[in-house]
């Protein structure tokens, strides 16, 4: 089996399976007062010093989450509640338009029931979100606004935003700044000081640690209200009895992809120049998405025009390739990626993708078998064409 | 054979799928996405295609071992199953979707794509057989007279029917749900799906008045050519229906009106006595064969609705439709349904009736 799907998840790190393993049996609530509970704490601690320390922030400023999708919930909400609280006229969010669902729909659903409003930035045709975009997007009067929130690198096409440049121009204007940097602890050095975002969402499983852990890195002077009540175990920012195990694997997963980076991403480039050069040799009709120098190192994301792409998927899945189209599945069912149609590209396009994303585990065997199982897919996902999409329903 | 099994989330075409493997086929599940905005969760017996549906798909191939995937093909059956029942309303015809389904979906881009994507057949929980005759694949009616449905794969061309598989057919509903049961395939006390899966509610009439736009009109006595009453809009009414008339006055003769037709071009519904209903004569278009075409005169059986009686009769051709001669009368046919001809248990074809009239009136 070629597993190319690391931007979904990538395979535990044998180090963080063994830190997680060693604790699941022993007992200790780390909000314990007895020996078991400071043990717990103090394996806590440790782990947010290194998350901390791989991340470059402070470690107070680490608030563990039950993963990617509830830190972004929480900056997203929790900012824009606490801002609109302090400054009543702030109900505007500025969100980027190739964002992940886990920034969209929360961004939606404030639009939806809690009476703000959304300005979505544009993308350039690289998926690249820039300053000048930005700019745009705050407009002349950017008193209303509540928050920014940009990803730092693209899941789909893999495009790695100038955070930098973007938060200069957002603190032109004095907004908070959330980025959702979960795709780019494994490839990128991160540091959370320098970025000038005030919080930043970062997972667990996709640096080879387990799933359900991640962290919302957020600065001491940006408050939020939080989502959940019920302890107020991290900073009152985030309640629930803390994972310990997890905390801990986490904290070892990051500190190995820190510790082997260099050497993991110029093997890693190697092998993915390899794919896109010999996937351009099989198909030189395949459009290679996203930008050429500022993407991740791991991503490779075509359009084959004319293939539907999760029949490609089927097809490859049928013999041991594994990658994904993409974009968000609804029901099991892919949908045509907003990233791309940001990007500019239509809706046939944005149904005719496949993602092939490597990680630390990721070999030349494995892309080897992707360029054998590749040609005859095309041919036979060609075959089967492009179903039409149609319009909406005519009232009769 | 590669085999792709359209998996519903029910018990049928669970266990069709896993006849399927047991036969040694190599097996790929798919479920169908025919909805554009499913709900989460079944109610009851009545409509599909849920969250839940094809969640239940999901471990029903899980339980088999075969990879499963959700294929979207909500576009076309919006546009070639939903618009075209509107359509039809609004012409004022009666169609039958699942046919519809059965010929543009399941068995068409379903199955062109599978063919496509390198595999052999399409394998589904419908009740029917087939056989190989000496002109090649034959479709026969299931042994269960009760669940038989090969009228609605009566749309089915001799290459379609090639290419299909239906493990079930050569069982009944009872044997089916009790292999579902030793098989432990977690749907075997599902309830059978019934009715138009995208009508949950089962209320045609009103599902239809939010489609088609009604404009109130005037009930007319095909015998007398009087007013009689009002209706509040013509694509309400079928050939045959009785109920929903409100006909304030009754005829002298005492007896009860039925709609013998529906003029949806002057918006009027027609009622007269049952009588008027009586037909022997049934005119069809778009005809579709199962194998090779009957002789003009032959002696068949025809069905014109689901579950309804094989009626005797001949078939003869005519330059642009067929003429079926029932040799007894049959009560209340409306334009748009399927006539599904048979040779004994075998399917020959269908058509859908476009006219249906007494012979003596020719």
């Amino acid at each position: 089996m070629a597993y190319l799907d690391n931007a979904a998840t990538t395979p535990m790190y044998p180090e963080a399976v063994a830190a997680m393993t060693n604790l699941l049996a022993q007992p200790g609530n780390p909000s314990s007062l007895h020996a078991s509970g400071r043990r717990a704490r103090r394996l806590v601690e440790e782990s947010r010093e290194k998350v901390a320390k791989a991340l470059g922030s402070r470690s107070a400023e680490v608030v563990f989450t039950a993963g990617g999708t509830e830190a972004n919930n929480i900056a997203v909400k929790g900012i824009a509640w606490d801002q609109r609280k302090k400054e009543p006229q702030r109900t505007r969010i500025i969100a980027g338009s190739t964002e992940h669902h886990a920034i969209l729909d929360p961004v939606e659903w404030l639009v939806e029931s809690e009476g703000f409003s959304v300005t979505w930035v544009k993308s350039d045709t690289y998926g690249l979100i820039t300053p000048d975009a930005l700019r745009e997007a705050i407009g002349p009067d950017s008193s209303d606004v509540a928050v920014i929130t940009i990803m730092l690198a693209n899941n789909e096409v893999g495009t790695v935003n100038d955070i930098i440049a973007l938060t200069a121009v957002a603190r032109e204007h004095g907004i908070r700044f959330h980025t959702d940097a979960v795709q780019a602890p494994a490839w990128l050095e991160l540091n959370f000081s320098d970025l000038g975002v005030c919080a930043m969402t970062v997972s667990a499983h996709k640096v080879g640690g387990p799933h359900g852990i991640g962290a919302l890195v957020i600065s001491r002077d940006c408050h939020v209200t939080p989502l959940i009540h019920g302890g107020g175990q991290e900073r009152d920012v985030r309640s629930g009895t803390l994972d310990t195990p997890a905390i801990v694997s986490f904290a070892t997963a990051l500190e190995i992809s820190k510790a082997r980076r260099t050497e993991t991403v110029a093997r890693v480039r190697i092998m993915r120049d390899d794919l896109v050069r010999r996937v351009q040799e099989i198909a030189p009709e395949a459009i290679y998405n996203g930008s050429i120098e500022s993407r991740l190192v791991n991503n490779a994301h075509f359009t084959f025009p004319g293939c539907l792409g999760d029949s490609l998927l089927m097809l490859l899945d049928a013999q041991g390739v594994e990658c994904s189209v993409g974009s968000a599945c609804n029901a099991g069912v892919p949908q045509p990626s907003h990233v791309l149609l940001a990007m500019g590209a239509d809706r046939d396009a944005a149904r005719s993708t496949l993602r092939f994303t490597l990680g630390h585990s990721t070999t030349q065997a494995d892309v080897d078998a992707l360029i054998v199982a590749l040609p005859s897919a095309i041919e036979r996902a060609k075959r089967a064409g492009m179903p039409t999409l149609t319009s909406a329903p005519v009232r009769v | 054979m590669k085999v792709l099994a359209a998996l519903s989330g029910g018990v049928d075409s669970a266990v069709a799928a896993a006849r399927a493997v047991d036969a040694g086929h190599d097996v790929t599940a798919v479920h169908l996405a025919l909805s554009r905005n499913p709900q989460s969760h079944r109610t009851g017996a009545r409509g599909c295609c849920t969250i839940e549906d094809s969640n239940d798909a999901f471990r029903a191939a899980d339980m088999l071992g075969a990879p499963f995937y959700v294929w979207d093909l909500s576009s076309e059956f919006q546009e070639k199953v939903i618009e075209d029942f509107i359509s039809e309303y609004a012409a004022g015809r009666t169609p039958n979707p699942c046919l519809r389904c059965n010929e543009s979906i399941k068995f068409e881009a379903v199955l062109d794509r599978a063919m496509a994507l390198g595999f052999d057949a399409v394998c589904t929980g419908h009740y029917a057989q087939i056989f190989s005759g000496p002109n090649g694949p034959e479709l026969h009616r299931a042994i269960d007279p009760l669940k038989d449905q090969s009228y609605v794969l009566g749309v089915l061309t001799e290459e379609q029917i090639a290419h299909s598989m239906f493990p079930l057919g050569d069982s009944t509903k009872v044997e089916v749900r009790a292999e579902a049961d030793r098989r432990g395939i977690l749907v075997a006390a599902k309830p059978d799906s019934h009715d138009i899966c995208f009508i949950p509610d089962g209320d045609t009439a009103g599902w239809l008045s939010r489609q088609i736009e009604s404009v109130p009109g005037e009930v007319i006595d095909v015998e007398t050519g009087n007013k009689v009453g009002t209706h509040a809009g013509a694509h309400a009414f079928t050939v045959g229906q009785r109920r929903g008339l409100a006909l304030g006055n009754p005829t002298g003769d005492g007896e009860r009106r039925y709609v013998v037709d529906v003029d949806v071009k002057n918006n009027l519904v027609m009622v007269g006595p049952p009588v008027l209903l009586d037909i022997d004569v049934i005119e069809a278009i778009k005809p579709r064969w199962a194998g090779p075409l009957p002789s003009n005169g032959q002696s068949i059986h025809v069905q014109i609705r689901a579950h309804g009686d094989a009626l005797p009769a001949t078939v003869h051709f005519g330059e642009d439709l067929i003429t079926i001669q029932l040799e007894e009368h049959l009560r209340g046919l409306a334009a748009g349904q399927a006539a599904v001809m048979y040779d004994g248990t075998r399917v020959i074809g269908s058509a859908t009736v476009s006219r249906s009239r007494r012979s003596a009136t020719v």
